[in-house]
């Protein structure tokens, strides 16, 4: 060894420790990732929660917006009904669909037609809101004008990929030997089904609309083109076009006034603190339904 | 409520015979028919959107998409896609330049480094992140992003290191940059959390042999965790490409609305869903309307190729795996 003489480089020891730092540097690299995303979460949130929370007062929760009329105190009770309207005929329509959808590729569906919807579905979680919006404009709002009905489509076309695959997963976790059990006793297909597979779902199917309804809550590209010239007040008919928060956020941030900014940010806040509300829900019912089903398989 | 009659009848019978393969025909006739409206609905977009944006292709073809105009002036109307299609490339790439280096940092710590204390609450928080609208992303990016960014950041990438075309001089706070920074804040927590879900399904019998071997725990993540989740990874990755680019509202608040191609990052501009976003209130004339829907179009394509291409290189990696197992 003596011979040759080693540079310090390549001398053993040196390496580990070069390799041991290195180690280090990228370890303190990771955690300084996770704290940027910690941090900008953090930021967001707060700057919502600051400048929302002095704004959410009873006028703010219980009047409506009257444009072009700075000195009268405005709230935006006519968009959290409108939300409530939108979101819930969404729901309603998304629901059943998914649901079926997702029965027939667990329960029926031969393999290839099960992987042709999977992906289709999958397709279609990936298309960009704001061209389903145009899609139902096209579809709807050209010939019959801006609507509720309008609107809360496009949100269900939103769902229906989250309805299904949440639904579709459930059903995947539902033990065989409750299929059978029902089909020895001599019920028919349908009756095991519907009385004894699907009840089983129920939680993860909550959860995953749960999740859903928090995704739509916020979404405003696709109800920009079907349901976004609304009149002043309050209106639960869906035959009309209705304001609901996240258009109304962004009508309000586009805006030069600063007290219709003062109104995006308590906007803002409530939205984020249904679907914070709504996402912990999600994750309770998930947790509580797994247990379920896993009892329920032994 | 026939159906419930049915199923009491039914059941009273010894054998359920007819009227029970009747409730099969019926549950499996409709559950289908649901699935076959999935596909129909997405062709229905397919074809909706590709129908109204025909008189803007039978007008402008296909030199709309890289033509950088838009003159809605009556008389001399020209629309072009070719500056949305710029800023949505710019501030997609850009984003995702940003987002995956984090995102991958994000997911390494919470799936190998992070005490367990801190991992539950920082997996919630990626995910919380991921759960904020895009306009209230868009909101405090207008009001609370752009002023700082303008004021503070701008100007300093701009007198360090204003030698690179790309940080030129800055005079907005509504510009490119402030859009890429916005689409990496909506993004990271998809790469992120997708990654996190991958590198978990690592083998711990894998990542224990090689500890075992003696190298660090980086050299053990580029050795085995990287490889075995790196298609996966691609994935999520493209996944949130894909988000970037149809993201409208965030983007139509921040980029400023401007029109052209230039290296400045710290210039306006304008994405494909923004230039859409922010035409809802559709005072335009029908060309302009069907060159909007020839932008929804191109988007589109894009993200249906994309999603294809992601759900490809999943599977194909599924069928190694399970081909190794």
């Amino acid at each position: 060894m003596s011979a040759v003489e080693l540079s310090p480089l390549h001398r053993p020891q040196d390496r580990l420790r070069r390799r041991r730092v290195f180690n280090r540097g990228m370890e303190a690299l990771a955690w300084l990732a996770a704290a940027i995303a910690v941090f900008f979460l953090g930021v967001v949130v707060w700057s919502v929660a600051q400048r929302g929370w002095s704004q959410l007062n009873l006028d703010f929760l219980t009047k409506s917006q009257v444009q072009f009329e700075p000195a009268v105190p405005q709230g935006l009770a006519n968009a959290f009904a409108g939300s409530l309207v939108l979101v819930g005929l969404a729901t309603a329509m998304a629901l059943p669909f998914g649901i079926l959808i997702a029965v027939y590729v667990n329960e029926f569906a031969p393999r290839p037609i099960r992987s042709a919807i999977g992906l289709t579905l999958d397709v279609l979680a990936g298309v960009p809101a704001i061209v389903i919006g145009f899609f139902v404009y096209g579809l709807i709002v050209v010939a019959h004008g801006q609507s509720a009905y309008a609107g809360a489509f496009a949100l269900a076309v939103i769902m229906l990929p989250f309805v299904y695959r949440a639904t579709v997963e459930v059903l995947a976790l539902v033990p065989n030997s409750l299929r059978e059990a029902g089909l020895g006793v001599g019920a028919p297909r349908w009756r095991t089904t519907l009385g004894i597979v699907l009840p089983q779902t129920i939680g993860g199917v909550l959860t995953g609309t749960t999740l859903a309804v928090a995704r739509v809550a916020g979404e405003t590209a696709p109800l920009l083109f079907t349901c976004s010239l609304a009149p002043n007040g309050i209106h639960w008919n869906p035959s009309g076009a209705i304001q609901s928060v996240p258009v109304a956020v962004f009508e309000l941030s586009d805006s030069a006034e600063p007290s219709d900014h003062a109104r995006a940010w308590a906007a803002a806040l409530v939205l984020i603190l249904f679907i914070l509300v709504a996402s912990l829900t999600a994750r309770w019912l998930a947790t509580r339904s797994k247990r379920k089903i896993m009892r329920a398989g032994r | 409520m026939t159906s419930l009659d049915a199923t009491t009848d039914a059941a009273r019978r010894p054998f359920p015979g007819r009227r029970a393969r009747f409730g099969d025909l019926i549950l499996q006739g409709t559950a289908g028919i649901a699935a076959v409206g999935a596909l129909v609905l997405v062709g229905l977009i397919v074809w909706k959107i590709a129908s109204g944006a025909r008189p803007a292709l039978h007008a402008f073809g296909l030199p709309f998409v890289w033509h950088v105009v838009w003159n809605p002036v009556h008389g001399r109307e020209a629309y072009g896609a070719g500056s949305f299609l710029f800023g949505t490339a710019v501030t997609s790439i850009g984003a995702l330049l940003l987002a995956t280096p984090i995102a991958l940092g994000v997911a390494l710590f919470l799936s190998e480094l992070a005490p367990g204390w801190i991992r539950g609450p920082v997996t919630a928080l990626v995910e919380t992140l991921a759960a904020i609208p895009s306009v209230v992303i868009g909101l405090w990016g207008i009001l609370v992003l752009a002023p700082i960014l303008r004021d503070h950041v701008d100007p300093a990438l701009h007198s360090t290191i204003g030698f690179i075309p790309l940080f030129g001089p800055s005079s907005y706070g509504s510009n490119v940059f402030t859009g890429i920074v916005v689409l990496t804040i909506m993004i990271l927590p998809i790469i992120a959390s997708i990654s996190r879900e991958l590198f978990l399904t690592v083998p711990q019998e894998l990542k224990e042999g090689a500890l075992g071997l003696g190298v660090t725990r980086w050299e053990m993540v580029r050795g085995v965790v990287f490889p075995y989740a790196g298609g996966g990874v691609a994935a999520a990755m493209i996944l949130g490409f894909g988000r970037a680019v149809g993201e409208a509202i965030a983007v139509a608040l921040v980029l400023g609305d401007g029109l052209g191609i230039h290296l400045n990052l710290f210039d306006t501009g304008q994405t494909l869903g923004g230039k859409i976003a922010l035409n809802y209130q559709g005072s335009g004339s029908g060309l302009e309307t069907s060159s909007l829907i020839y932008l929804a179009l191109i988007l589109l394509v894009f993200s249906i190729l994309v999603n294809l291409l992601a759900q490809l290189i999943v599977r194909r990696a599924a069928r190694r795996k399970g081909l190794a197992a």
